[in-house]
């Protein structure tokens, strides 16, 4: 492959960014967007030096970084355990599949007074939210990787007098990752949405208080800066549970 | 899943004379919603060592549940199953089984596919890759060792499949319709190299199969299965000459078995699609 073709869907994603503020600055310099709800893109590039500068986003960066990775550690562990187990224990999963599945689409976020009772104004709060509402989607991919498992591939153990173990670390768990790494992912997104969240309504921590802080003081350029953050550590976890599958799964 | 047992040495010899694997009247039923369907009736064969033996019978006449009893998989029968004379329960580590489907490992290149049973009996892994190069040279895919399944074409997957199960040392090639879900050109082409290794290791083989050409080019001996419930109709002797290649097919005693064979499928072959057709109308009527 060469340079021209690997650099290609980077070219292009940056393209259309590029693309999209500019169109975006035309339309609000031209009156067609009100410039006091949407920022004009060039100040919002200009807000990044700043916030840097005068409101410490690098340590709210690695904060609210930190607590996601905190709390994805949280959802690989309990999550996956709690996959594996509905996997063998047939009853628990037809009793169990259906209300994990209703609780991922329940607004957890919601629950935050209740989270601030038990464990207090603190980043454990913001860290517990973050781990149960991004729990389901792990436990239902970790299942559904698991169930999908091709049989001949299971078979092919069964021919080879696999023991249990063997057909579990050497068969069963490298059918199922790239289905639970789907899950893994949406789990940190989840995770990083509530963290985020948690953080603006308790106005604690990192990059959701300064949001919070931002639109306090109505600086819209450096909210939607911080927002860029944000974004920047999905980014992150994005590119690093990427290369952890090819690492594991390398095809 | 019971563990694989060990057969003794003077079984192993005295076996060479008769029947190295012995299939004794079984019978296997399963229940369903419409009833108890006995899907193998009273089938009773046997294997001699180092034959190619090839099992041939229309859709439904039970060949692919004769295939899981004989490697172990399917449980819950009548009669037995036997090799060197022992009767075996469950997977057997004489037995090597190659299945229908796709079934190498896509996230293990070709050399750590073939080396996984290798892996599993604990050899050490320069061994292992020394003697899974061995079995991949056997299969024709010499310099793909590095290459992941995804990057292969599906004749060439089948081949690992086959190496790797070969790696195993079984005693035993069982092998379901390997082929079938490659174009004509591989699979005669893949018969050959499946002869050379046959003959080359002189490794016992039992094919399960529905193609005529396929059983023909291939075996010593086929055993025709009829109609569900599946038994066995006739056990034809193929006096071709050996070493064979696909050139064989053009041979007038080539055309005369396929036609023989033929012969003895078409009225079980017909029977079942008149069933099929039935069934088909009776679901439409419901």
């Amino acid at each position: 492959m060469s340079v021209a073709t690997r650099m290609a869907p980077a070219t292009l994603g940056l393209g259309t960014l590029v693309v999209v503020g500019a169109a975006l600055e035309a339309l609000i310099r031209g009156g067609a967007i009100n410039r006091y709800i949407v920022p004009l893109p060039s100040q919002v590039l200009l807000a990044f030096e700043r916030i840097v500068v005068e409101e410490n986003v690098v340590h709210r960066f690695l904060l609210t970084t930190a607590e996601t990775l905190v709390a994805g550690a949280l959802i690989t562990i309990v999550g996956v355990a709690l996959g594996l187990l509905l996997n063998r224990v047939h009853l628990l999963r037809a009793a169990c599949e259906t209300w994990v599945a209703a609780f991922a689409s329940a607004p957890i976020v919601l629950m935050y007074p209740l989270f601030l009772v038990i464990f207090g104004r603190s980043a454990v709060t913001i860290v517990m939210m973050g781990f149960v509402a991004a729990l389901p989607p792990v436990i239902l991919k970790t299942l559904e990787g698991l169930a999908a498992t091709r049989s001949v591939l299971v078979n092919v153990g069964r021919s080879f007098n696999l023991t249990p173990a063997q057909m579990f670390w050497k068969i069963m768990l490298p059918a199922a990752l790239p289905t639970m790494f789907v899950g893994l992912r949406l789990g940190l997104i989840f995770a990083m949405i509530n963290i985020v969240g948690v953080e603006f309504l308790i106005n604690f921590g990192g990059l959701g208080q300064l949001i919070n802080e931002l639109a306090e003081r109505y600086d819209l350029p450096g909210t939607y800066a911080a927002i860029g953050f944000v974004v920047l550590v999905s980014v992150l976890f994005f590119y690093v549970t990427e290369r952890i599958e090819r690492w594991l799964r390398p095809a | 899943m019971s563990a694989p047992t060990a057969i003794s040495a003077d079984v192993r010899t005295s076996a060479q004379q008769v029947g190295f694997v012995g299939v004794e009247n079984i019978v296997k039923r399963f229940v369903t919603p419409e009833g108890t369907v006995c899907a193998v009736d009273d089938v009773s064969f046997d294997v001699r060592h180092g034959e190619f033996l090839s099992i041939i019978g229309p859709s439904g006449c039970g060949k692919s549940t004769l295939f899981n009893i004989i490697g172990g998989l399917l449980g819950d029968y009548e009669g037995r199953v036997t090799v060197g004379g022992e009767t075996i329960r469950g997977t057997h580590a004489a037995i090597g089984m190659v299945f229908q489907e796709e079934s190498t490992f896509p996230w293990r290149n070709v050399l750590e596919n073939v080396a996984f049973p290798l892996e599993i009996s604990g050899l050490p892994k320069a061994e292992r890759h020394e003697r899974a190069r061995h079995f991949i040279g056997l299969v024709g895919l010499d310099g793909f060792e590095r290459r992941h399944p995804a990057e292969l074409s599906g004749g060439m997957r089948q081949r690992v499949a086959i190496a790797r199960t070969l790696a195993a040392a079984p005693q035993i090639l069982l092998m379901d319709e390997p082929f079938a879900a490659l174009d004509e050109q591989t699979r005669l082409l893949l018969g050959d190299k499946v002869l050379q290794i046959q003959q080359s290791l002189k490794q016992t083989t039992l094919l399960i199969t529905h193609n005529i050409t396929e059983a023909v080019q291939l075996s010593d001996r086929i055993l025709v299965m009829t109609y569900r419930p599946g038994r066995v109709k006739r056990i034809v002797d193929i006096e071709l000459p050996r070493p064979r290649t696909s050139e064989i097919v053009s041979s007038t005693a080539f055309g005369h078995h396929v036609a023989e064979i033929w012969n003895d499928l078409r009225e079980e072959a017909s029977r079942g699609m008149r069933d099929e057709e039935a069934h088909a109308r009776h679901r439409g009527a419901l």
